[in-house]
């Protein structure tokens, strides 16, 4: 068959005409569909956060927290996750690179790490969770219209609400018609508005989400590896096909993290 | 693409993320006070960084990791313009509306 005939008949069936296999199309497909789900996500985030300005809190006074270690680190424990994240998406293209070579050896050593990177990732994931459900010592005071507030100056009839300093009688009144919240749940949230508390949970958990079913599957192609069955098969493309999945929860994680922490 | 320049080539690309990263968490910790100041098309200066930092690694991600670089021209745009049209059509939308509730702009 020459050039001319092919090109002629390149959607005629047959042949591949944008040289990728089903499988790999399907899941291209199926990831910018996903891509566009979050990015319905990260845009309605943006709205509530225009809308509530002045309530919502800053992501920097929220999360400070560092796995044994005292004081206020914002950023740091997040930073670290993201470089997991990342860590593990460069694992996974090695993985698939030693799948090019019919490398078993090499595939087995990378997908184990991989799926090292995404079981770390999942458990940080659970010690943030954790820091912001239970909240900070102090807990926040939640006035009966809705608003969040904290005493300042350490003393009893001033307090912090939105960033203004309130004092005197108005403080007072605010004091006694608020109720005491410790924590973020789904209802309340003592860092400001519960849809930040919403949002954090709705995203970051859909996201995780994604990292877990991504992690189930690095391990059943996994077993599949060790028994040999790619090798049989004669090429590795399922390990290339997760691959894409996994590295579609890394892209994913990057936005999340400049719209959520950084921002 | 040979294998050693294969190989080195994920590296390098795993090195232009972890600096932009940093590069990006440097910024959150201290936020320079002069790109607070100055706006960009309604946003600061810090905040338009962090946008276009976590673009290019998108750009990154797709490109290399994904192997989306390396697919034919047909592909590339099935995947990148539907994102491209959709994507900035939705928040126009969404930040339109929130500047009728009166939050923004």
């Amino acid at each position: 068959m020459s050039d001319t005939v092919v090109h002629k008949n390149i959607w005629g069936g047959g042949i591949r005409p944008l040289f990728a296999s089903y499988g790999k199309l399907m899941m291209w497909f199926f990831l910018m569909t996903d891509a566009l789900t979050f990015s319905a996500f990260l845009g309605a985030y943006g709205f509530q956060r225009f809308v509530h300005a002045d309530a919502w809190p800053i992501a920097d006074h929220v999360f400070t927290h560092f796995p044994f270690m005292h004081g206020e680190y914002p950023m740091l424990f997040v930073a670290l996750m993201t470089f997991i994240l990342i860590m593990s998406s460069v694992t996974m293209v090695l993985a698939v690179h030693h799948g090019h070579k019919m490398n078993k050896k090499g595939v087995v050593l990378w997908l184990g790490l991989t799926i090292i990177g995404g079981l770390v990732f999942l458990g940080s994931q659970a010690w943030e969770w954790s820091h912001f459900i239970h909240g900070t010592y102090e807990g926040a005071l939640l006035g009966a219209d809705g608003s969040i507030a904290h005493l300042a100056n350490g003393s009893v009839d001033q307090i912090m609400r939105h960033g203004k300093l309130i004092t005197g009688q108005n403080a007072l009144d605010f004091i006694a018609s608020a109720t005491e919240i410790q924590g973020a749940n789904l209802i309340n949230n003592e860092y400001g508005h519960p849809l930040f508390a919403d949002f954090f949970f709705f995203i970051t958990g859909f996201h995780g989400l994604h990292v877990f079913s991504g992690v189930v599957l690095l391990i059943i192609i996994f077993i599949n590896v060790l028994r040999g069955t790619y090798e049989k098969r004669g090429h590795y493309e399922m390990v290339e096909k997760v691959g894409l999945y996994w590295h579609f929860v890394d892209l994913v994680w990057v936005f999340v993290f400049t719209f959520f922490y950084l921002v | 693409m040979s294998e050693n320049s294969s190989t080195r080539h994920i590296w390098i690309v795993f090195w232009i993320l972890l600096i932009l990263t940093t590069v990006e968490v440097l910024l959150g910790i201290y936020k320079p006070s002069f790109m607070l100041v100055n706006y960009i098309l309604g946003v600061t200066f810090l905040n338009m960084t962090f946008i276009i930092l976590t673009i290019i690694k998108a750009y990154y991600i797709v490109g290399a990791f994904m192997h989306l670089s390396h697919e034919v021209k047909l592909l590339k745009m099935f995947i990148v313009l539907p994102m491209l049209v959709l994507i900035p059509y939705l928040l126009f939308i969404l930040l339109v509306e929130a500047s009728f509730h009166g939050a923004i702009g």
